[in-house]
């Protein structure tokens, strides 16, 4: 495996395990608080309409031309790590509030709860939470997968890796039949915003008409480069918080900022 | 149609429309260089990390205007990232 392909694979791996730690969560709790099998069926037919739209977007990709492509999906990659990496950057200094999955879960299981109870057949508050879940999450790591395995002219190795991420979330979550809250979910973000940014920045220059001094050598350089970035905006933000302390929500208030 | 295309927009811009409209300008200037004849590669290293950096600090600035916590800190965001 080449290392191209092994950042792909480290990538994709890393943002589909995220998004399922997050999707699992709303899942658990509608499946423990209303009926399981209509919250299951629900996650199903958003992981079906996921990979019906993996099989006709995949292939429409690869037939772009190359530059085309590359431009449409160095951009793409850019925007969603820039936002991946702002998010997480701001959370790592302390500015915004940590992904709390035990919070989500019991938001979520409350307002499960609080729903009148459903009839015979199938529950569709069930269906419609778990599906939305599923689908939110899954819409960002299908695009990931599709664009990094298209440029890289491996869609299956892309699909594996997130085949693979899904499955370790699953078997996590199934053995310890509670929230992954000890995932360490925002280092998990910071690193897949340092490398959708990196190789966001790498295809949408040469797809721009840019040619890189060295090929794709010069895309360890791009990582460290934003890495080291990213990491001085951390400082900068904490040092700035440091100076003016965030209000924090009193005692009893409802809870904090459980951010996707 | 009007939901399905705010939430088109939602999804590929997120929170800070100015991060895709940076990449816009940082892709643009790169191929009108490109263009040219000339070296364009250093300007997208150049120009995504200044606007990473000017995105992180107006995610402060509500917080440091009015003591108000900082970048949504309280409310449910359905997007992932």
């Amino acid at each position: 495996m080449t290392a191209a392909e092994t950042s792909l694979a480290l990538s994709v791996f890393l943002a589909c395990a995220v998004e399922a730690v997050e999707a699992f969560t709303i899942v658990l709790a509608i499946a423990r608080t209303r009926r399981a099998s209509s919250a299951l069926a629900g996650a199903g037919a958003a992981v079906a309409m996921l990979a019906v739209a993996a099989a006709v977007l995949g292939p429409a990709l690869t037939s772009l031309p190359l530059g085309v492509l590359r431009l449409l999906v160095g951009g793409l990659l850019l925007v969603f790590g820039l936002q991946w990496l702002r998010k997480a950057i701001l959370r790592a200094a302390g500015a915004k509030a940590l992904h709390d999955e035990e919070a989500i879960y019991a938001e979520e299981a409350a307002a499960a709860a609080r729903e009148p109870a459903a009839g015979e057949g199938l529950d569709r508050y069930a269906f419609a939470i778990c599906f939305k879940a599923v689908a939110l999450e899954g819409l960002e790591v299908l695009v990931i997968v599709l664009t990094f395995g298209a440029n890289q002219h491996d869609v299956g190795l892309a699909a594996l890796a997130a085949a693979a991420a899904v499955l370790a979330v699953l078997g996590l979550g199934l053995a310890v039949r509670a929230p992954l809250a000890r995932v360490p979910e925002n280092t998990m973000k910071f690193a897949v915003g340092v490398m959708l940014c990196a190789f966001g920045t790498f295809w949408g220059a040469e797809g721009a008409g840019a040619d890189w001094p060295g090929g794709e050598a010069s895309l360890p350089f791009l990582v460290a480069l934003l890495a080291l970035v990213a990491l001085a905006l951390v400082r900068h933000v904490r040092a700035l918080e440091r100076a003016a302390p965030a209000v924090r929500p009193a005692p009893g208030a409802p809870a904090s900022g459980a951010e996707a | 149609m009007t939901a399905l295309l705010r939430a088109a927009w939602d999804f590929v811009v997120g929170d800070d429309w100015r991060l895709a409209a940076g990449v816009v300008v940082a892709l643009g200037l790169t191929a009108a260089l490109a263009a040219t004849g000339l070296a364009a590669w250093w300007i997208a290293p150049l120009l995504v990390p200044a606007v990473l950096a000017a995105s992180v600090r107006r995610g402060l600035i509500p917080r440091r205007r009015t003591g108000a916590p900082s970048e949504r800190m309280y409310k449910v965001d359905q997007r992932g990232g």
